[in-house]
């Protein structure tokens, strides 16, 4: 095919370039900004070169919170991707509970995150919440504002129950993508329940189940409003994760120059690991159709 | 190895069957001899698939019993009867090697690991994919991915019945021959009781010794390529083996005289028929061509030139007959009529096949 060369379409180009600059380039500029400068108030900015960033590298603060984020993010995925494949092995096939399940599976996700949050903070209340009451009634000395295993077991049991539909929907669309004469077979095989899964079943649904580890890994890396509402964060720094804390410094303190530092650090921290989930995932996907 | 014996079965994919159209498989009472090889032949839909699943237990038959040597297992899980079955479209398990693919079925019944590897690699020659053994499974052609299924199915030499549901479909035609000559030869060895399902009559008449014939969810004939070939139980069965298949005219017939448009002619045999629609059935090579008005009226259409003979297409009494004809022999110009060999005539009502009259039979 022959192209002709025409620089006028560079102009065919200039609204998506026009419409991303304004959507993210100078909004992140900024930040930018604000992260190399210092300012001693009446909008007076002066320039501070890499200071901030130093900074916050030698905080703990930053550390800490980067550690408890973590932590938080590799809980919930090693509960909610087993949780959630389990979940969708057991779901029926077809017919009419099928649908229900999957209508059923869907309510979590569609509800907001600051109503999610709302939801389980007062759930979990000692004095009216059903949860909260239940487990005092009982015995068990649980109150979230004041426990660090109890916020902790409340954040993560809040996460779960929102995102582990996502999950098993994922999951579930790559079970019923298995035509049923791989279970005949498996059958005629003399095959166990646990064989089917690992030689059948994973391996249809690794291709989901990476998205799914993708999506909830980001997601949750980046979470805020549900601990922000139930624990704000405590008891003391327990639950303060990294965009909590990072709200705290930008608007509580109004340290404008080390939360833009650490918004960027946050930022490559994020693209720096899904680039790696991208990869590996196309490499799979390469492995897969190659010949 | 087993005499597998169907008791009263009957099927049906509704909960709730009435009439005869709801089932997949009509009732029959059928018995699958210890070591016998059979070809299952019928069109497409007419219950092959649906049989062989109820014999191997991924289905569970409506009515009747399954009986393996005359222990009922009706209810028992596929585990339990040992069967080796093969699907029409090629299922591998892609993260393992060929190899494990074909000891796959071993291994999950507890063997020794020398005797996998002695019959994994018999296997693995038969298929033709000795060289291929270490390879991932994933990725391979589809015919290399049948060619493992058929594997996994022969693999096991204890099995009680083997089954292949139109296994080669997805193979190209030498390798097919191949594969039929090595199945064969697994039976010849090893005496299992084997049903081959198949749509191709060639195919059907190569394999087995005894070629089962369904249609519509019934057995309708059950013997030898040369019973089906002389003897169609029901009209079904004539027009679908042979090529082209049997003509069919329908007719009067009264003790040994039989009128079809008008002529008249004598049957080898006495024939008592009831009120049904009554056919006579001619198989193309028992056809002659007369002149001189001496047969059925007819008039040629075309001669198709098929190698070893030709075949001449006519219409009588506004249907379309064939006729094979020998390749060198010419042909009359005034071909006004066709008339039968007895030996080939035989008479349907209601599309089965009517005994001649008892004892009168040799006169
Ligand atoms: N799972 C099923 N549910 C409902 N009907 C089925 C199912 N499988 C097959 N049938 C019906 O049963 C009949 C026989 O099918 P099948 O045994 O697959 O035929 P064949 O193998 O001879 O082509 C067909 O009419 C088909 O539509
Ligand atoms: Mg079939």
């Amino acid at each position: 095919m022959n192209k002709t060369v025409n620089q006028k379409a560079w102009f065919l180009v200039l609204p998506v370039l026009v419409l991303v600059a304004f959507s993210a380039v100078i909004p992140l500029m900024t930040v930018v900004n604000y992260s190399v400068q210092d300012t001693f108030g009446n909008n007076v900015f002066f320039w501070n070169g890499l200071r901030w960033f130093q900074d916050m590298l030698e905080s703990d603060r930053m550390w800490n919170a980067l550690g408890r984020q973590v932590v938080f993010s590799s809980i919930i995925l090693a509960i909610e991707v087993p949780l959630g494949v389990f979940v969708a092995l057991n779901m029926p096939k077809r017919g009419f509970w099928a649908s229900f399940c999957l209508v059923l599976m869907s309510l979590p996700l569609l509800i907001p995150w600051n109503v999610v949050g709302t939801i389980w903070q007062i759930f979990g209340r000692v004095d009216i919440g059903l949860l909260g009451h239940t487990l005092d009634a009982v015995g068990i000395d649980y109150n979230y504002t004041q426990g660090f295993i109890a916020a902790w077991a409340t954040v993560i049991a809040m996460d779960v129950w929102h995102w582990t539909s996502l999950v098993a929907l994922l999951a579930y669309a790559g079970l019923q993508s298995i035509p049923d004469a791989y279970y005949q077979a498996a059958k005629i095989d003399q095959a166990s329940r646990w064989a089917v899964f690992r030689y059948i079943e994973l391996p249809k649904m690794t291709g989901v189940l990476m998205i799914a580890i993708l999506l909830r890994f980001m997601d949750s890396f980046m979470i805020y409003t549900e601990p922000f509402v139930v624990t704000g964060g405590g008891p003391g720094n327990a639950t303060t994760f990294l965009s909590i804390d990072l709200v705290k410094m930008a608007l509580g303190q109004f340290d404008l120059g080390p939360a833009a530092a650490f918004s960027l650090m946050y930022f490559l921290v994020i693209m720096a690991i899904s680039w790696v989930f991208y990869t590996v995932m196309t490499n799979l996907d390469n492995r897969e159709s190659r010949r | 190895m087993a005499e597998i014996t169907l008791a009263n079965l009957a099927h049906s994919y509704l909960p709730d069957p009435r009439t005869g159209d709801d089932f997949a498989l009509k009732e029959m009472n059928h018995v699958w001899r210890d070591g016998e090889a059979y070809a299952l032949l019928g069109s497409s839909g007419c219950g092959k698939s649906t049989l062989l699943n109820i014999i191997s237990g991924l289905l569970r038959p409506s009515h009747g019993r399954v009986l393996f040597d005359g222990r009922d297992v009706t209810d028992a899980p596929t585990a339990e009867r040992n069967i080796g079955q093969v699907f029409q479209f090629p299922v591998v398990y892609d993260t393992m090697t060929v190899r494990e693919n074909l000891a796959f079925p071993l291994r999950n019944r507890r063997m020794p690991a020398a005797e996998i590897a002695r019959l994994v690699q018999k296997v693995g020659a038969m298929i033709g994919m000795e060289a291929e053994l270490d390879r991932k499974a994933r990725g391979l052609t589809a015919d290399a991915k049948q060619k493992i299924s058929l594997g996994r199915g022969m693999v096991r030499e204890d099995v009680n019945a083997l089954l292949f549901d139109e296994p080669l479909t997805v193979i190209d035609p030498h390798m097919k021959w191949e594969l039929r000559t090595q199945l064969k030869k697994l039976h010849q060895d090893f005496g299992h009781t084997m049903i081959y399902v198949t749509h191709d009559q060639t195919e059907a008449l190569t394999f087995a010794d005894k070629v089962v014939v369904m249609y519509d969810g019934r057995v309708v004939q059950i013997g030898t390529p040369q019973e089906l070939f002389e003897r169609p139980a029901h009209t079904f069965v004539g027009y679908f083996i042979g090529s082209p298949g049997m003509n069919l005219f329908d007719a009067q017939v009264a003790g040994r005289r039989a009128r079809i448009d008008g002529a008249s002619f004598d049957l080898p045999a006495p024939y008592v028929t009831g009120r049904g629609r009554v056919q006579v059935g001619v198989r193309p090579e028992f056809v002659r061509l007369a002149t001189g008005g001496g047969g059925v009226p007819a008039r040629i259409d075309r001669i198709e030139d098929v190698g070893r003979h030709r075949i001449v297409r006519l219409t009588v009494a506004g249907g379309e007959v064939s006729a094979l004809v020998p390749e060198d022999g010419t042909l009359p110009a005034d071909v006004d009529g066709i008339v039968f060999d007895p030996a080939g005539i035989n008479v349907y009502e209601d599309d089965w096949r009517v005994a001649p009259s008892a004892g009168q039979e040799a006169a």
